[in-house]
């Protein structure tokens, strides 16, 4: 048979692949809570915008986009399950019915401005209306409240920590939203969006703080982590950013916007993978070094992901070139 | 409270069952796609431009469904099937997240570029998008099917136990990955994927062509509909036949990799030589409807047929029978009917396809009013097929999740409960019968709106007799 015997014994390159791909697994996830988070935000403002053509222009916006986005938690999903897969089961079915809210909300979300496109009498787009709301709400809610049960390694779905989480996540995702529209969009639209930015990061600060608190109180052995060097560093950061974050919408520029919060987001996920290093799973014990899978599947891995990855990043340039600028009401297929 | 077991299969299947049928479409869709792309951008005709945009209204609504019930799959793995999950993940796990990075990243951001950009792109990105979108489409059913075929007939492996459970180690990747079984069910299921959507395009088509030619209303872009007709019938006339030759031998490397799964297609108890291929067999009585062939009242069957079959030409070839396998067969019956139901459909297209050529060849294609009908009827039929297809391969497979290592009631999450396992099962039978009446609504207004363009943009006169004395029709276009 094929002699992959040189891949298998060894890390390739005698790289770190483990932690590395702890890292890149987080990685992954920052980048589907930034860019999916922007579509979940719009979809929060959506339900706060009553004008027709101002709603016609939030699903324009995120219309070419949305889908490339919400593959990031696929592709996380299945990197977890290929690096980590013992993780991944005991993780998933221990927060059995708090995935299945998350997959629901998801299905909302995804359906909700495909269904609303499709007729245009106002009780079907008012119901369709309501359910892109929810989804998009509730959405990055239940998936804050599963970061923060996987951090603080409860076996319960529904905890405070989870809670706070998940409106910290929630108030993140109407941060970026706020200045991916404000990209997205000119005039009227564009200057009534401004004064969403403000509440929205101080809710978001306010809820990281709330939630650093409860973590404080009920995870005992987090209180080491928390006050350790990088994540203070980090939440420091996050002050500046977001400080900078309103700058940035005050003066109008909107990209500078977007991108304070795309670093808030990583951010706030960096906080929680340095707060868990060594461990993967608190619940079972599980550390990045033990739960690895084997050296060959993992060597493949490596090789897969340093090929594609770079890749993807190109078709994501290829996208959001091409559609570039201020996204017209009108446009659709 | 339903036992979590069964809860977490028979929810395992809903999902399945209506999944299967939006990336059939998608994959069914995107060898078209790409050609009226290429056609809309070289010649100028307005008719692919309104082929094009038509289908990739399907198309997309499919994929967004696609999607949402696709995620679903991929976390239940871990949510439902926990303990199959962390024996199999080193193995299984691969093929999901490289599926994910190189297939359906691929579709997704593309699929952005093909729907909303022909105006703000170059035709030359364009029709890259096109492409794109559906090699990403079949780049995906690479992967899943590797992985399930790896289920099916594992090699390139070896089993460890870690903390009192069975791992699988992965040893031979390209053993592993590229079993001779994924090369069968690759060609079986996309080539299956054409023909389901060429039997869709057809019935949709004739339904039109129908409507102008025998009844005689005047239908708006019915030269539009005649060409759909056209361009699904050569795809048929290709994909039909060949589905037939491949799934023959398909069904000869089950019998050699999977007998129990073959036994019971062929529902055979005891090991034979000169064995039946019944076409229909029905038991003494209705206790024993479970088995098709328990104390036989009625069969017909054509003599060694199973075993000429099996074995690729030897009538005499020898069958093993349920009763020598160790673990407890499969559902007889459902694998049995599920088979004869399939492989009937299959020749049933055959006919549809030379039915169909030989009228168009005899320039009679668009008035013959029992072709029309029986492409109307057959329409949904194609998918109807696969399901069917899906259901010998993975009900036939049972008891085992992966074939002789692990049964499928020890790959269900230990920590599960009855109470957990049937609220989400009641929820998905919900949510997922709405989602499907939901596209089925959306397909149908799409198909009733007609293409793009409100005028018939047919350059041929119709020379026919004026068909506008019955009420005029014309689809809602709103």
């Amino acid at each position: 048979m094929t002699d992959l015997g040189t891949l298998a014994t060894e890390p390739l390159f005698g790289l770190p692949l483990p932690a590395l791909w702890f890292a890149l697994l987080f990685a992954m996830l920052g980048t589907f809570l930034f860019l999916d988070g922007f579509d979940f935000g719009a979809g929060a403002l959506f339900g706060v915008r009553e004008d027709e053509t101002e709603r016609e222009t939030v699903l324009a916006a995120i219309g070419p986009f949305w889908d490339g986005n919400e593959v990031w938690l696929v592709v996380f999903g299945g990197a977890l399950f290929a690096a980590f897969p013992s993780v991944y089961a005991d993780l998933f079915s221990r927060h059995y019915l708090l995935m299945f809210g998350i997959l629901g909300a998801l299905i909302l979300r995804g359906l909700a401005p495909e269904m609303y496109e499709q007729r245009h009498d106002a009780a079907w787009q008012r119901w369709w209306g309501r359910a892109f709301v929810a989804g998009s709400v509730l959405a990055p809610f239940l998936l804050g409240a599963f970061v923060g049960n996987w951090l603080a390694g409860t076996e319960r779905s529904f905890t405070l920590v989870g809670i706070v989480v998940g409106l910290a996540v929630t108030a993140l995702t109407v941060v970026s939203g706020t200045a991916f529209l404000r990209v997205k969009t000119t005039g009227e639209f564009h200057d009534a969006l401004g004064a969403y930015g403000l509440p929205a990061v101080v809710g978001y600060l306010l809820a990281v703080v709330a939630s650093l608190g409860a973590l404080w109180v009920t995870v005992p052995g987090l209180r080491a982590a928390l006050v350790s060097v990088p994540v203070l560093a980090l939440v420091g950061l996050s002050v500046l950013l977001a400080a900078g974050y309103v700058l940035a919408l005050r003066r109008d520029h909107d990209l500078l916007a977007l991108v304070a919060s795309a670093a808030l987001t990583y951010g706030l996920v960096a906080v929680v993978a340095l707060a868990l290093y060594p461990a993967v799973d608190p619940v079972t014990g599980a550390t990045v070094q033990s739960a690895i899978v084997s050296t060959l599947p993992l060597n493949l891995m490596s090789v897969g992901a340093a090929l594609l990855l770079p890749l993807i990043a190109s078709y994501f340039v290829v996208l959001y070139s091409a559609f570039s600028g201020p996204a017209q009401p009108t446009e659709g297929y | 409270m339903v036992d979590p077991v069964i809860a977490s299969r028979l929810q395992f299947a809903v999902t399945t069952i209506v999944h299967i049928i939006f990336p059939v479409m998608s994959m069914g869709l995107a060898p078209f796609l790409v050609y009226f792309t290429w056609k809309d951008i070289r010649t100028d005709e307005p008719r692919y431009e309104q082929l094009r945009r038509f289908w990739t209204k399907i198309f997309a609504v499919s994929f967004v469904v696609g999607t949402v019930t696709g995620i679903v799959l991929e976390f239940e793995f871990g949510t439902n099937f926990a303990a199959f999950s962390t024996t199999a993940g080193e193995l299984f796990g691969g093929p999901l997240a490289i599926e994910g990075m190189m297939a359906f990243m691929l579709e997704a951001t593309f699929l952005g570029v093909f729907v909303f950009g022909r105006e703000r792109v170059s035709d030359a990105l364009y029709f890259v998008s096109s492409v794109a979108v559906g090699l990403g489409t079949w780049l995906s059913a690479v992967w899943i099917l590797i992985a399930n075929s790896w289920m099916q007939t594992p090699r390139g492996y070896e089993l460890a136990t870690e903390n009192g459970q069975p791992i699988v180690h992965l040893v031979d990747p390209v053993a592993a990955y590229f079993t001779p079984r994924f090369t069968y069910m690759y060609v079986h299921m996309q080539n299956s994927a054409v023909l389901s959507v060429s039997l869709f395009m057809a019935g949709v088509a004739a339904y039109y062509v129908f409507r102008h030619h025998v009844w005689g209303y005047s239908v708006a872009n019915v030269g539009f509909w005649e060409a759909t007709l056209k361009i699904a019938l050569v795809a048929l006339l290709v994909t039909a036949p060949l589905q037939v030759v491949h799934g023959d031998q398909y069904a000869q490397h089950v019998y050699e990799t999977q007998p129990q799964k073959f036994a019971a297609m062929e529902a055979v108890w005891d090991t034979e030589r000169y064995v039946p291929e019944y076409i229909v067999a029905f038991p003494t009585s209705p206790d024993q409807l479970t088995d098709p062939r328990a104390k036989e009242l009625f069969g017909l069957g054509i003599p060694g047929g199973a075993s000429w079959l099996a074995s690729g030409g030897d009538p005499n070839a020898e069958i093993r029978g349920l009763n020598e396998f160790d673990t407890e067969p499969p559902p007889v019956a459902i694998v049995f009917w599920s088979f004869r139901a399939m492989v009937g459909l299959g020749f049933w297209f055959i006919l549809l396809a030379f039915w169909g050529g030989y009228r168009w060849w005899r320039g009679q294609l668009l008035e013959d009013d029992l072709l029309h009908k029986a492409l109307m009827g057959s329409s949904l039929l194609g998918i109807v097929a696969v399901e069917l297809g899906w259901i010998v391969t993975e009900v036939g497979r049972q008891p085992w999740v992966i074939q002789g290592v692990m049964k499928t009631s020890e790959g269900v999450s230990p920590g599960l409960t009855g109470a957990e396992a049937t609220v989400t099962l009641a929820g998905f039978v919900l949510v997922y019968t709405t989602l499907l009446g939901l596209y089925t609504y959306v397909v149908a207004r799409i198909i009733r709106a007609g293409p793009p363009g409100g005028e018939d943009l047919r350059t041929v006169p119709d020379d026919r007799p004026d068909p506008s004395t019955p009420p005029a029709e014309v689809p809602a276009d709103d």
